[in-house]
């Protein structure tokens, strides 16, 4: 190879300047690890994760001859010291149905706070069955001190749900992240 | 012979060979600094070995008797990380250093500053560790040392991990940069210094066992670098790689993980097929059988070692299609690993065996390794793992594959090259003593394991129900009893060291076949100046 020709000086700047880049590559794919993971479990439905962005088309049809139950399951995650409830614990809906899910979240502390909700949905295979056109768990939601929020939720199936998945469940976790949101806001301020 | 103790007077005197201290720090012999890695990984053994006594004695009645929870957490943590980075992978690592120069005719390994530094590097990684450990066990106020599991799951590690985490990690880093610096060497060593004539096809089979593992290391140690990585940044940086407050995944963290685990149990247990390999052959007094099936169906045990991470996770609600993927390709590695498991019998098979310590040891190996095996087997079956998860049954499966396999094989093979080390013969006496009570107490400990697995006893708690307090105290003889015998062994090294013992010949195995049985017993300090010709 070319490479005999050079000086070892040379070759040795060259093998630095790969080990460097190669390096520098794999801290980047570690970072792109989680947009990675999420584009697969959006695709396949891996892991139970739903999508993360509103439905925008209306569904195909109502397939009037299926009803699947959808049950609904909260958990609160550190720092929430208040309610997270859902109005419904199961509905049976049709595929191609609009349903309308009501949940409530209440802050009784002194001071407000910033929520995320994180949704999961098992058996994950269903997740990517379930459309949302409108959800709480896209933003995160600020609780004023002492406020009771009702968060609805609005979801369709979609019509091509496998005959098999007569049931799941939707889980949503709720994370208090004030302090998170907070110190993004300072870094931003000191920038 | 005698030429060449003389050859290797000479370069000690122009060398100006340095003595004392100075000889082991500053060392770029491969056969000082595999002696480093072998009595650092004995010290890393006994010092585990210790922590595992810690848990035997609590475990040895139901209730709470000698360390609270937290304290019993922090002991099963560093007992699996010690045994793991500690015992087992520098072992194999000091008997690559040692031999694999010496089996393919080369005069030490390729990058000898290096192999220094990925020495040394590694008893101030695991002094980081232990002073964890030692600050939790004696410190003021409550620092806790790592008590999340050597698996280190997110978010117990993370956001739930107490301060010493952060030198767990960078202990981590460094055994990590060890272990990729020891794999460079002995794959440069591999390609450039083989004697002329020693082939690829030539190569003893621990050479190439120990090839493939360097390239397994290579491969996924920078994903264990990247996992503790982003922990950290987790844990100080405000990322969110494992929490899903912030749009992370604590499954991202087992799929990571496992991603560098798995790869890692062979990276434990390939260089002791390698060694079963080399002595199976030297007591049946037949040369192996299959050998180049044996190169092949190692290659293929690494590649599939890539596919099967996720039969880890079989309980985190995976899509059934995934834990078939998973289920299938782990049953396959049965196919390679049983195709090993036929050429060492059918070697046995009509050889004119006899059976001295390293052979005891090897046998033991390969029948204890297959029951680790299958019980392996069944742990693949996705439905029948919901049971088995997380239960002293994968307990059982582990210990049996890493102690009754990794470790008996390490034995094995120092038995097997001790003359060869040391220049004496080990006591036969204290051996047998030695491979005896270690096999009837390893199995006295970890076989009812099994069954208390089964029944349904979790790992990892400091208290039991009752049911199962007849078979724990048993295991907790048992594991007295194995920890116990393990010093028989350190009286034989040590007396070894001491050159207490009959006068070893250059090569005391009658069916021994390979270089290193022409240099003399103690191999001299330099060895194959000039390459040897291979027929």
């Amino acid at each position: 190879m070319s490479d005999n020709q050079l000086s070892v000086e040379e070759r040795n700047k060259r093998t630095l300047t790969k080990l460097v880049i190669w390096a520098v590559g794999m801290f980047a794919f570690a970072f792109l690890m989680v947009p990675f993971y999420n584009v697969i479990c959006d695709i396949t439905g891996l892991n139970g994760k739903t999508s993360s962005t509103a439905a925008t088309d209306a569904p195909a049809e109502v397939v009037e001859d299926r009803t699947v139950t959808v049950e609904f399951i909260t958990q609160k995650g550190d720092g929430i010291s208040g309610e997270f409830t859902s109005e419904t614990k199961r509905v049976k809906v049709h595929p191609g149905e609009i349903t309308l899910v009501h949940f409530y979240a209440s802050n009784p502390t002194d001071s407000d706070m910033v929520t995320q909700s994180i949704p999961s949905v098992s058996p994950g295979e269903a997740a990517r069955y379930l459309h949302k056109t409108q959800c709480f768990c896209f933003d995160q939601q600020t609780l004023a001190a002492g406020e009771r929020k009702d968060m609805p939720m609005i979801f369709y199936l979609d019509p091509e749900i496998p005959r098999h998945i007569n049931q799941f469940t939707l889980s949503y976790t709720i994370f208090d992240v004030t302090e998170r949101v907070a110190g993004k806001n300072n870094s931003v301020a000191a920038n | 012979m005698s030429t060449a103790a003389a050859t290797h007077d000479d370069h000690h005197d122009h060398h100006h060979a340095p003595t004392g201290l100075k000889r082991w720090l500053f060392s770029t012999n491969h056969k000082d600094i595999g002696t480093l890695y072998l009595w650092f990984s004995f010290a890393m053994f006994l010092v585990g070995g210790f922590m595992a006594m810690v848990i035997r004695a609590e475990l040895l009645e139901p209730g709470m008797q000698f360390v609270d929870p937290e304290f019993f957490n922090q002991m099963t943590t560093v007992h699996g990380l010690v045994m793991v980075f500690g015992a087992v992978m520098p072992a194999t690592v000091g008997l690559a250093n040692w031999m694999i120069p010496l089996m393919i005719g080369a005069p030490d390994m390729a990058l000898p500053r290096m192999n220094n530094w990925s020495f040394w590097i590694l008893p101030f990684a695991f002094g980081i560790l232990i002073f964890a450990v030692l600050m939790s066990a004696f410190g003021a106020g409550n620092p806790s040392a790592p008590n999340f599991g050597w698996t280190f799951y997110a978010p117990l590690s993370t956001k739930y991990g107490p301060a010493s985490t952060d030198l767990f990690i960078l202990s981590v880093h460094m055994m990590g940069i060890s272990s990729i610096m020891g794999a460079i060497n002995v794959v440069v060593t591999v390609f450039n210094m083989r004697a002329p004539g020693m082939t690829m096809m030539k190569m003893p089979l621990f050479v190439w066992t120990w090839l493939i593992t360097a390239f397994l290391l290579i491969a996924v140690i920078p994903v264990l670098a990247g996992v503790v990585t982003m922990m950290l940044t987790d844990r100080h940086f405000g990322t969110s790689f494992f929490d899903a407050a912030g749009g992370g995944d604590p499954v991202l963290f087992q799929h990571v993980f496992w991603f560098f685990g798995h790869p890692e149990v062979y990276i434990m247990i390939l260089p002791s097929f390698g060694i079963v390999s080399a002595i199976i052959p030297a007591f049946a007094r037949k040369p192996l059988f299959g050998y180049a099936s044996m190169v092949y169906a190692t290659a293929s045990i690494a590649l599939l070692s890539f596919v099967v991470w996720a039969h880890h996770m079989f309980t985190v609600g995976m899509p059934l299609a995934g834990t078939l993927f998973f289920m299938y390709m782990t049953m396959l590695i049965s196919v390679p690993t049983g195709v090993k498991v036929f050429n060492w019998v059918a070697t046995m098979w009509r050889g004119s065996m006899t059976f001295e310590l390293p052979m005891k040891w090897a046998i033991a190996f390969v029948v204890l390794f297959t029951c680790g095996g299958l019980s392996g087997l069944m742990l693949a079956i996705t439905p029948v793992d919901f049971q088995y998860h997380d239960t002293y049954f994968v307990v059982a499966h582990f210990h049996y594959v890493l102690v009754t396999g990794a470790i008996f094989s390490i034995f094995a093979a120092a038995y097997y090259w001790l003359p060869k080390w040391s220049g004496v013969m080990p006591s036969k006496l204290l051996g047998e003593l030695h491979f005896w009570n270690s096999l009837i107490s390893a199995n006295l400990l970890f076989f009812p394991m099994h069954f208390v697995g089964l029944a349904g006893m979790p790992r990892r708690y400091a208290d039991y129900a009752l049911q199962f307090a007849d078979y724990n105290f048993w295991i907790s003889i048992g594991g007295f009893w194995f920890g116990l015998s393990q010093v028989i062994f350190l009286v034989v090294a040590v007396r070894c060291a001491m050159k207490k013992g009959e006068p070893a010949p250059a090569k005391p195995w009658e069916g021994a076949e390979g270089l290193e049985w022409e240099v003399p017993s103690p191999a001299p300090f330099h060895t194959f100046d000039t390459p040897p010709v291979i027929k």
